[in-house]
């Protein structure tokens, strides 16, 4: 046996094997933010970032991830309504032939602007709440008339024919009044309801003592939303209720982004492409559309090439039989957890750090002085970006 | 047995969540909506790409018969898939 001829095969193997296509563009177009959600996904130094792409960047950013193959594409941000040209961005990117989708908090949104929006011809709009409630909605998102301004956009979103999706990121401090939140959603007309677990990255790992839900009260919301799901098909109602759980409360991991630089394509606001927007707390060195073509960076960068295949991969995961299942889990995750990002997830049972979840799990059961949650705003960010 | 032969005036529509396209980058047609994407079949893609709201459902058999003659008799796999595609909420009867 050679070991470096099996190694050169590999690699051969490898740089044959054919990735997807950019299918999904996220253009997070702006870090800036009205709110300040303490589980927003944003990295915790947004404030030490570049200077945010142009107009014209952003147009060709879209016009090459498009003969890519790009379908989908998500403005995002931050609040991606802070961009003035967002207008000019929508009708580019529509004109391309793209899905266009605003993911938005609502906030600083119109009458007048949703018009604009339909006018270029935006497709969807997702509008995010932070509770049923307005005191708490408030509280979470450090403002108080969000919740007021959330319920006028949804019903003006609705009301001017555009299909709607609402977003409720839930956690141990709304996760009990999922039945008031599913009600508030069918009053507003949405179509699909995404109830989605807090992700524990960035600022939401910060806060995960104050976010993590108990198993007990996961499994009560489950039943709660597949009650609602059956009397709402029952009474012939489209709605469509999404139900993600943490992965927390798994024995194995979920397969990231569906592979790594298979799908997903994110700009950041200062051009960094990742092949996932929690990627840039990772120790890689990732492209920026203003040095590279969309192109080169997903076919030969390094930063999308690095966790493609399964070279990569340590012990418990190379000898795994369901490696191909789920490639190791989340990579942020693993790097995040364990400070090693070719470590397995530690969600897998098998991962030797799997006692990290356990520890987090009991943490949820426990409880926790009404300490201060570290909001997402500018300040903080700062500190951040200092002790990073 | 002649079921087949009487007139289907039941008119599709797309519904109303969904955009229709030719994807030249997958060579396919693709039913768009938010944030999800459906990659058709080419008998899928064919059969809606006739749905405009004007056609009824024996219009876009004879359309079909008309494009593929040698494909015999498509009206039933026409039926079965606007029956899928009505459960799935991408087409309605106006």
């Amino acid at each position: 046996m050679n070991s470096t001829g099996s190694t050169t095969a590999n690699t051969l193997a490898r740089e044959q094997k054919p990735h997807g296509q950019p299918l999904w563009l996220l253009a997070e177009l702006t870090y800036k933010c009205p709110l300040q959600c303490p589980y927003c996904s944003n990295p915790l130094d947004f404030a030490d970032t570049g200077a945010e792409l142009t107009t014209d960047e952003w147009i060709s950013v879209f016009r090459q991830a498009r003969e890519m193959g790009a379908a989908q594409l998500g403005f995002s941000g931050g609040e991606p309504l802070v961009r003035q040209d967002l207008e000019q961005l929508i009708a580019e990117a529509r004109k391309l032939g793209y899905y266009t989708n605003l993911i938005t908090s609502g906030i600083g949104l119109s009458a007048e602007r949703i018009a604009a929006f339909r006018e270029a011809g935006l497709d969807h709009i997702q509008v995010s709440f932070q509770a049923s409630d307005e005191e708490v909605n408030n509280m979470l998102a450090g403002s108080k008339k969000a919740f007021q301004q959330k319920l006028k956009i949804a019903r003006e979103v609705k009301a001017q024919g555009y299909p709607m999706v609402l977003n409720f990121v839930t956690h141990k401090h709304n996760i009990d009044q999922i039945d008031r939140i599913i009600e508030l959603c069918v009053e507003l007309g949405a179509d699909y309801v995404e109830l989605a677990t807090c992700q524990y990255y960035g600022w939401a790992y910060e806060n995960r003592e104050q976010l993590l839900p108990t198993r007990a009260q996961l499994e009560r919301a489950e039943r709660i939303t597949n009650e609602y799901r059956e009397t709402l098909k029952a009474e012939g109602n489209p709605i469509r209720l999404i139900f993600v759980t943490p992965d927390y409360y798994e024995e194995r991991p979920k397969k990231c982004m569906n592979g790594w630089g298979e799908i997903f394509l994110t700009v950041t606001p200062d051009g960094t492409a990742l092949p996932c927007h929690s990627a840039r707390m990772l120790p890689i060195e990732f492209p920026n559309v203003k040095q590279q073509s969309i192109e080169a960076i997903w076919n030969a960068s390094n930063g999308f090439n690095h966790f493609r295949g399964d070279e990569w991969m340590q012990e418990p995961c190379r000898s795994c039989d369901e490696k191909e299942k789920d490639h190791g889990g989340c990579r942020c995750q693993a790097y995040l957890m364990t400070g090693d990002m070719n470590a397995a997830d530690p969600v897998c049972a098998k991962s030797p750090d799997h006692h990290l979840i356990e520890a987090a799990r009991a943490s949820a059961e426990a409880e926790h002085p009404a300490t201060a949650i570290t909001y997402r705003n500018e300040r903080n960010s700062r500190v951040f970006a200092r002790s990073g | 047995m002649n079921a087949a032969v009487k007139t289907d005036f039941r008119v599709p529509v797309l519904g109303s969540l969904f955009r229709f396209q030719w994807e030249p980058a997958q060579q396919a047609y693709v039913l768009l909506y938010p944030e999800g994407m459906v990659k058709l079949n080419e008998s899928a893609g064919e059969i809606l790409s006739l749905v405009d709201g004007q056609r009824n459902v024996s219009a876009i058999t004879a359309a079909l018969r008309e494009k593929f003659p040698q494909a015999g008799d498509l009206s039933r796999d026409i039926t079965e898939f606007l029956e899928v595609a009505r459960e799935q909420h991408w087409i309605d009867y106006r």
